[in-house]
């Protein structure tokens, strides 16, 4: 049943609506079909995510040994970057720099696209039965301003001044204030970044109401389509607002308005200003997006493990309504959670207690989500491949990075622990041994649907063992170096605050906290060495891979694999209809241990 | 390949993709005008005591701008219904004056920023001010046709307002040489957070109304010979393109009060 809507009609039928064959870059610049945009999306953000893990690890450097030229790529930097990197060593004013754009490249240009762009593209059309997105053509648009944003965002690293140097976050009135150009690119990337992600949130959501097959309803979604469809709610409601702050903060730095600059500020860089603005208010403008976009970042990954674990489970997934409606839940409390994150401005007590309210109910869904998930391999005959070695390790880490956060969510335990290097290793733990192993899950399981082979197997266990040791290895110690007091942006790894630079004082960092940074940062460089074996698997298998034997190799329930392999544009040989539940597997009575959803 | 529902409703939402898509598009125009206009609530909350400013824009104009809006957001309808009807005549007729009326406003908020730009306050060393229209400005001295200020608190202008309709204040030609002057600035965004918000706000409107009669232009034009081949799909498109008009009309229906009024 399963094959005859695929490969037992010949290939040609496939092609029999494409009235031309597309030129090449019709077919992979230009493209409108949503899986070669998916497959863009996801070559980009892969090598951003590769940039800014390699400012990271410039970075790690200058933490570990302070004031010493970096090793290898410091001649290259005093070269293109000039006197910032003076000899080669990293300048407070570069390590900013450097600080600010991983943030905002690892987020908005790296996991963002990734989580929902990439893999949203590619396999959400396919889940739901549909040929392509509601507009093909916005998608590609889409894209191309993601692109350019991309590309404004770098070449804000050779502008006088050079990049952002105000964190990701770009606080005003210290991003207005510093006297580079790359604060401006910076904001004209952000609102270029943003309307790429209006267009696809849009997009996804019309989508996902629209074009769902005949008989797929709300209920017999994938979980990995409910949080798809939740972040394209977030991205869309939560974004405007930082559309609004980046155009403002770009007044004020183009056209000298003072929406953010309080009366009486006075600053050689701003010259004359009017004044009468408010700090503030970029704040509250900022997290109104910043905390939904946490959950940009996470909802993708925890439907992705979701798809990983039912299949490997080979059981129906525990509590899928509940997964469906704590999402919702999260979705909707995600945009009154805010100020956690503004609790040392002095915004006052009443609002502080709100606040505080709101974080702990919404950490309610997020227990129950990765409850769900925990419970659904109780029982089952687990099969450990890559992709779901990957998902399992998601758990924990995920776990931890929740647990983490809710100290920061109380106000009164955040006071110690704001801006130091335990928020570092809380945020990290959810995006970082988190989300990325969540996307790695997902890479290694949706392969061969995209090219027709596997990935090999023995590589990728090599890739997430490594990975999984060094991430624990760079992030855990952060904790300890958090509740010891270290601050986080910081060029020399807080040598300065050392204890044994500051004798006779008290309160100090101890040896041990300042030596362990040089363990993180060497965990960090092996980290990256572990990253080589994906990079040529994922190349080599392209073409060397073993072949898949049918279009559902993982003997998965879910519609994507009802398609030819790679699927043709326009996806489906006929359209699916779909009878049952994403997840039936191991029905007792049935032949088989699955039954994809379209058997009737 | 046919994505479908590109024309006719489905079923069970009872709507077609485009009007999902315009929809959502909306959702996210309304948190960013949102966003804004909980700016100048929170500015202007936070302005001090009796420096908010008042009466600096010609409320005639604003109205004669309302007015404008709201028949092109009637004739927009129209449009549509012609083509229900079946009249593509009648469509352009009443598109053109769509567009007509988006000149008309974009022209008449030219002329408004025309008019702050060469708006001058201008403190002069001896501890007064003076506001009023650039005459003429030359190497050594600046006339400009306008007032004293009564107060000698600079900045004061705010409470005592520069009003287009008040007509007590009687206007003259006033010319300082350049010595004198202290400090001199038009009334430009950078003047205050008011002006700020003020272009602000009605200069990403105005982006949005020629946005709008863009998009309106080419589906009067050459976007018009979808007609032919596909009436409903051209249909939906002038319907999608109303709503997005409704909402810039809706838009400055906020904005005329908050800021030209208030
Ligand atoms: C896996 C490798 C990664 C390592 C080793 C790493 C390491 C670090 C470190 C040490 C900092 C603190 C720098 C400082 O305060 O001076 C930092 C900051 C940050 N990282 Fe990462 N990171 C990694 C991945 C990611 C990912 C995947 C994301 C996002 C999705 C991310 C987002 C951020 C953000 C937003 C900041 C704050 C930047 C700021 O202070 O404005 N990082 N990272
Ligand atoms: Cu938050």
């Amino acid at each position: 049943m399963s094959n005859a809507t695929s490969h037992a009609v010949p290939h040609a039928g496939v092609h029999a609506d494409h009235h031309e064959e597309l030129g090449f870059f019709r077919k992979y610049v230009f493209s409108t079909d949503h899986k070669v945009i998916g497959i863009q999306y996801g070559i980009t953000s892969l090598i951003f995510l590769f940039i800014g893990f390699s400012l990271m690890m410039m970075m790690r450097w200058s933490i570990a040994y302070p004031g010493k030229a970096v090793p290898l790529v410091g001649p290259l930097l005093e070269k293109v970057l000039g006197d910032v990197a003076a000899k080669g060593v990293i300048s407070g004013d570069l390590y900013n720099s450097f600080g600010a754009m991983h943030g905002t490249i690892m987020i908005f240009l790296g996991i963002v696209p990734l989580a929902f762009a990439a893999f949203g593209n590619f396999v959400v059309p396919l889940q739901i039965g549909a040929p392509d997105m509601a507009f093909p053509r916005i998608n590609m648009a889409s894209y191309q301003a993601y692109f350019v944003g991309g590309i404004v965002m770098l070449v804000s690293f050779f502008v006088p001044g050079g990049a952002a140097q105000a964190g990701w976050t770009s606080y005003s009135p210290l991003a207005t204030s510093i006297p580079t150009q790359g604060q401006t690119y910076w904001l004209i990337g952000m609102v270029l970044l943003i309307t790429s992600s209006l267009l696809g949130a849009v997009n996804f959501l019309a989508t996902i109401i629209q074009l769902r097959a005949p008989g797929m309803t709300w209920m017999r979604l994938p979980f990995f389509v409910w949080a798809q469809f939740v972040t394209g709610f977030l991205l869309l409601l939560a974004f405007p607002p930082l559309e609004a702050a980046g155009i403002m903060q770009l007044m004020d730095k183009v056209a000298h308005t003072s929406f953010f600059l309080p009366t009486g500020l006075q600053l050689t860089s701003l010259g004359h200003i009017s004044g009468g603005g408010s700090p503030l208010l970029w704040q509250h403008l900022f997290w109104f997006l910043g905390h939904p976009e946490v959950y940009v970042l996470i909802l993708p990954a925890m439907g992705i493990v979701c798809e990983i674990i039912a299949n490997n489970t080979r059981k129906p997934i525990w509590g899928y309504k509940s997964l469906v409606y704590s999402s919702l839940v999260i979705g909707f409390v995600s945009f009154i959670v805010w100020a956690h994150h503004m609790y040392m401005t002095g915004m006052g007590m009443k609002i502080s207690t709100f606040f505080q309210t709101t974080t702990m109910i919404i950490s309610i869904p997020s227990v129950i989500i990765l409850t769900c998930l925990f419970l659904s391999l109780w029982g089952g005959s687990i099969r450990f491949n890559t992709p779901m070695l990957f998902a399992l390790a998601f758990l924990p880490m995920f776990g931890i990075g929740g647990l983490t956060g809710l100290p920061l969510g109380f106000n009164y335990s955040d006071i110690h622990l704001h801006d130091t290097y335990y928020v570092i290793a809380h945020f990290h733990y959810v995006v970082a041994p988190g989300t990325i192993f969540g996307l790695f899950a997902g890479i290694y399981y949706w392969y061969p649907k995209m090219t027709g082979r596997f990935m090999s197997e023995f590589w990728g266990k090599v890739h997430f063992a490594t990975s999984f040791v060094f991430m624990n290895l760079v992030f855990q110690p952060m904790f300890a170096q958090g509740m010891a007091g270290m601050l986080r942006r910081m060029v020399d790894g807080g040598a300065n605050y050392a204890t044994a630079n500051t004798p006779g004082t008290t309160g100090g960092l101890s040896d041990t906290m300042i030596h362990t940074n040089q363990t993180i940062s060497m965990a960090a460089w092996c980290l990256a060495l572990a990253q080589v074996p994906f990079i040529i698997n994922f190349f080599l298998s392209i073409k060397r891979g073993k072949k898949v034997e049918s279009d559902n190799p993982w003997q998965a329930t879910t519609l994507e694999w009802q398609t030819p392999t790679p699927p043709p544009h326009g996806n489906f040989v006929k359209t699916p209809i779909v009878h049952r539940g994403p997840y039936e597997y191991s029905v007792p009575g049935r032949s088989k241990d699955f039954t994809p959803q379209t058997e009737a | 390949m046919e994505i479908p529902y590109t024309a006719e409703s489905r079923p069970d939402t009872g709507l077609y993709n485009a009007k999902v898509g315009i929809w959502l598009f909306l959702a996210s125009e309304v948190m960013l005008f949102g966003a804004l206009f909980s700016t100048y609530i929170l500015l202007r909350v936070g302005a001090d005591p009796g420096k908010w400013p008042h009466g600096l824009l010609n409320v005639n104009l604003g109205m004669i701008n309302t007015i404008v809006l709201i028949c092109s957001s009637i004739t927009v309808v129209m449009a549509w219904a012609s083509l229900k009807l079946n009249n593509f005549g009648k469509f352009k007729m009443f598109q053109a004056i769509t567009l007509l009326c988006a000149v008309i406003f974009v022209g008449i908020k030219s002329y408004e920023y025309h008019d702050k730009f060469t708006h001058y306050e201008i403190q002069l060393k001896d501890g007064r001010v003076v506001d009023g229209h650039m005459k003429e400005q030359t190497k050594d001295q600046v006339t400009v046709s306008g007032h004293y200020l009564h107060t000698e608190e600079a900045g004061a202008e705010a409470k005592e307002g520069h009003s287009h309709q008040t007509a007590e204040v009687k206007h003259e030609e006033i010319t300082v040489k350049r010595d004198d002057i202290k400090y001199m600035e038009n009334y430009g965004p950078w003047h205050n957070t008011y002006m700020a918000i003020y272009f602000t706000l009605t200069g990403l409107h105005a982006l949005h109304v020629i946005g709008g009669a863009l998009v309106i232009g080419f589906l009067w034009g050459p976007g018009s010979k979808m007609w032919r081949t596909e009436p409903e799909r051209f249909t939906n498109r002038i319907e999608v393109s109303g709503l997005f008009w409704h909402f810039v009309d809706l838009v400055w229906i906020f904005l005329f009060p908050v800021l030209y009024l208030l």
